[in-house]
């Protein structure tokens, strides 16, 4: 499968993570599944929550909180991500992936990353240096949960 | 009783493409497990090898989380629908505990 987005919203995802920088920012990728292909229509950045530590602590406690932060990490509400969800049914469209910059780190997923995905949802990763939006990748997690793989970007107007 | 679990994008391949399962239970926990028996693809990703619920994963029942019920232990009513939200985490690697 490929993720198929237009160039304005990889603009918007660059300057969302250069916003942010040096914390990660996060956002839902809405479209419909097309020919075998994931077509982004619309994007909807969503609040970092790990920057309102007691609500993120209720939804996802962090393991190391000493090493953890809105720098490294994001969380998006659940409460939020079912709004999105429930107000992009209504469109017709459905979420087809997420994205999320790492502040000086490779556009490659972490354990973490790993570890809380699903299946079949493209997770978009842009790297962030020195608070310049530089390269970005798609990544799908496999049937096992073992690992990501890399997913084609095919970009558009 | 007899649910609705509404089944998330990502795991719909697992559901035969379905986006709305009925089960029957009692408890949440009862309805999960029927749910899992019936289709295991969606085992692994709902749950850990310990057979605990994923961390991130969210477990509505009418909107409300269960976390903040019994958890697995809510009793169910006919016609009640569980809804399976996740919450979207990531990031990279742990900061450095540098001096």
């Amino acid at each position: 499968m490929e993720l198929r987005i237009r160039q304005k919203h990889v603009d918007a995802i660059r300057q969302h993570g250069a916003r942010d920088y040096p914390n990660e920012c996060c956002g839902i990728m809405l479209g419909r599944e097309v020919d075998g292909a994931k077509v982004v229509r619309e994007l909807a950045p969503i609040p970092n929550l790990r920057q309102e530590q007691a609500r993120a602590e209720e939804v996802l406690p962090l393991a190391e909180p000493g090493r953890e932060s809105e720098r490294n990490r994001f969380l998006m509400d659940p409460k939020e991500v079912a709004r999105v969800e429930a107000e992009a049914r209504a469109h017709g469209l459905d979420i087809v992936g997420y994205y999320h910059s790492h502040p000086d780190h490779p556009a490659r997923p972490s354990e973490y990353d790993r570890e809380h995905a699903w299946p079949w949802v493209s997770y978009v990763i842009i790297r962030i240096e020195e608070g310049k939006p530089r390269d970005y990748a798609s990544w799908v997690l496999s049937d096992d949960r073992s690992q990501f793989e890399s997913e084609p970007i095919i970009e558009g107007d | 009783m007899a649910v609705k679990v509404i089944i998330p994008t990502p795991l719909r391949q697992y559901t035969e493409k379905r986006d709305t399962i009925e089960v029957k239970g009692g408890t949440v926990g009862e309805a999960l497990s029927g749910l899992t028996t019936q289709y295991s693809g969606l085992r692994k990703h709902l749950y850990t090898d310990e057979g605990k619920l994923r961390s991130f994963v969210n477990v509505y029942l009418n909107d409300e989380d269960i976390r903040y019920l019994q958890k697995d232990q809510t009793k169910l009513n006919d016609n009640d629908v569980i809804s399976i939200v996740p919450s979207i985490a990531g990031g990279s690697s742990p900061l450095c505990i540098c001096n």
